[in-house]
């Protein structure tokens, strides 16, 4: 046998197999008319609070439901749970990120029909979670008042990764001395044109114009039936 | 650091591809790695001899081809380098622009086998 070594060409994509089954997952999310949110920040910047009030808010108005990733509790789904909309853990271990394989062990038996939106909230991490598509429709980055300014130049993968940014805790704003306007620079300067919102889960500032506007990328995604009165639905709360 | 899954799923790979073409032994993997994929080449090199012990692939090393991230340009209808990853615009007409075309794969574009 020669043993000479020679190159091979190969051309194969290391996340291809993650990405396969978030492009079935997303097919999947899309024919049941569910319209999937994914939540990424770093830990403690307020996901769960956030999440909790985006639940109980949207509660009356859709069927809303939640997957959570926590590296080793269950607290969070517990939290959530008291929101009284159908919640799931997954409990990735010593896993950084959620994958799409993750994802569909998790929505097994639920039947994906009777939801309008589903949450997922990604293991606090602004680094790992970039690399996976999970099949969602919109990802979320949340940045909190009190991380600075300068976290998406930090973190521009994420960041870029993301199709809205949240700015968590801006009750907060004063105190942590936050400057808006450099991280709404310091985010356009990563990913340029991203639609910014400023929320306090606590005081629930900036909940009504988050709910309007998922309530319009709903209805962009889902046109016709659900979509459409999910968005009518939002507005007609939201006004009275 | 998920460096370790995405290195396991580079040997998984890389053995499958060498196997089918009758390889004894794989010297190296030839990967290009996008400066926008998320992946630190330090802690995936690392992340690989380790994943690589008791495979096909242990002594193997991994070559690491960084990619620069690229951006189109709509303005000036071309793709260009932007001035850094922290700051996606035309490096000619200073235009800010989401459009990134280069710079988040990873991929294993060759290997180094004997057969």
């Amino acid at each position: 046998m020669s043993a000479q070594p020679r190159l091979v060409e190969v051309r194969r994509k290391v996340m291809n197999q993650n990405d396969l089954l978030a492009r079935a997952l997303r097919e999947r999310f899309r024919e049941a008319g569910v319209y999937v949110v994914s939540l990424v920040s770093s830990p403690g910047s307020g996901k769960t609070t956030f999440l909790e009030r985006s639940l109980t808010a949207l509660r009356p108005l859709c069927r809303v439901a939640a997957i959570v990733g926590d590296l080793a509790t269950d607290n969070d789904a517990a939290r959530l749970a008291r929101s009284q909309v159908p919640v799931r853990q997954i409990t990735t271990g010593a896993v950084c990120h959620l994958d799409a394989a993750m994802i569909e062990g998790a929505i097994a038996g639920w039947d994906l029909d009777e939801l309008d939106i589903l949450f997922i909230e990604n293991v606090g991490n602004l680094v790992c979670p970039s690399s996976y598509d999970l099949g969602e429709d919109l990802r979320m980055t949340l940045v909190s008042v009190t991380e600075g300014e300068d976290k998406p130049l930090k973190y521009p993968t994420i960041f870029n990764s993301a199709d809205v940014a949240v700015i968590t805790k801006v009750d907060l704003a004063e105190a942590a001395e936050f400057d808006a306007s450099a991280a709404n620079k310091n985010i356009q300067s990563v990913r340029p044109g991203m639609p910014v919102l400023r929320v306090s889960a606590k005081t629930g500032e900036g909940m009504d114009e988050l709910l309007r506007f998922l309530a319009s990328r709903v209805a962009e995604s889902r046109p016709g039936g659900a979509g459409n009165q999910l968005a009518l639905r939002i507005d007609e709360r939201l006004r009275t | 650091m998920h460096e370790l899954s995405i290195a396991l799923s580079i040997i998984e790979l890389a053995a499958e591809e060498a196997e089918r073409r009758g390889a004894v032994r794989i010297d190296a993997v030839h990967l290009k790695l996008g400066d926008m994929s998320g992946v630190a080449p330090e802690s995936l090199l690392f992340s690989y001899d380790l994943a690589c012990e008791g495979t096909p692939l242990e002594g193997s090393s991994l070559v690491i081809e960084k990619v620069p991230v690229m951006v189109y340009c709509a303005a000036c209808s071309i793709d260009t380098n932007p001035p850094s990853i922290q700051s996606l615009c035309c490096p000619v007409c200073e235009t800010p622009t989401p459009q990134v075309t280069r710079g988040k794969e990873i991929e294993v574009v060759a290997l180094e086998i004997r057969t």
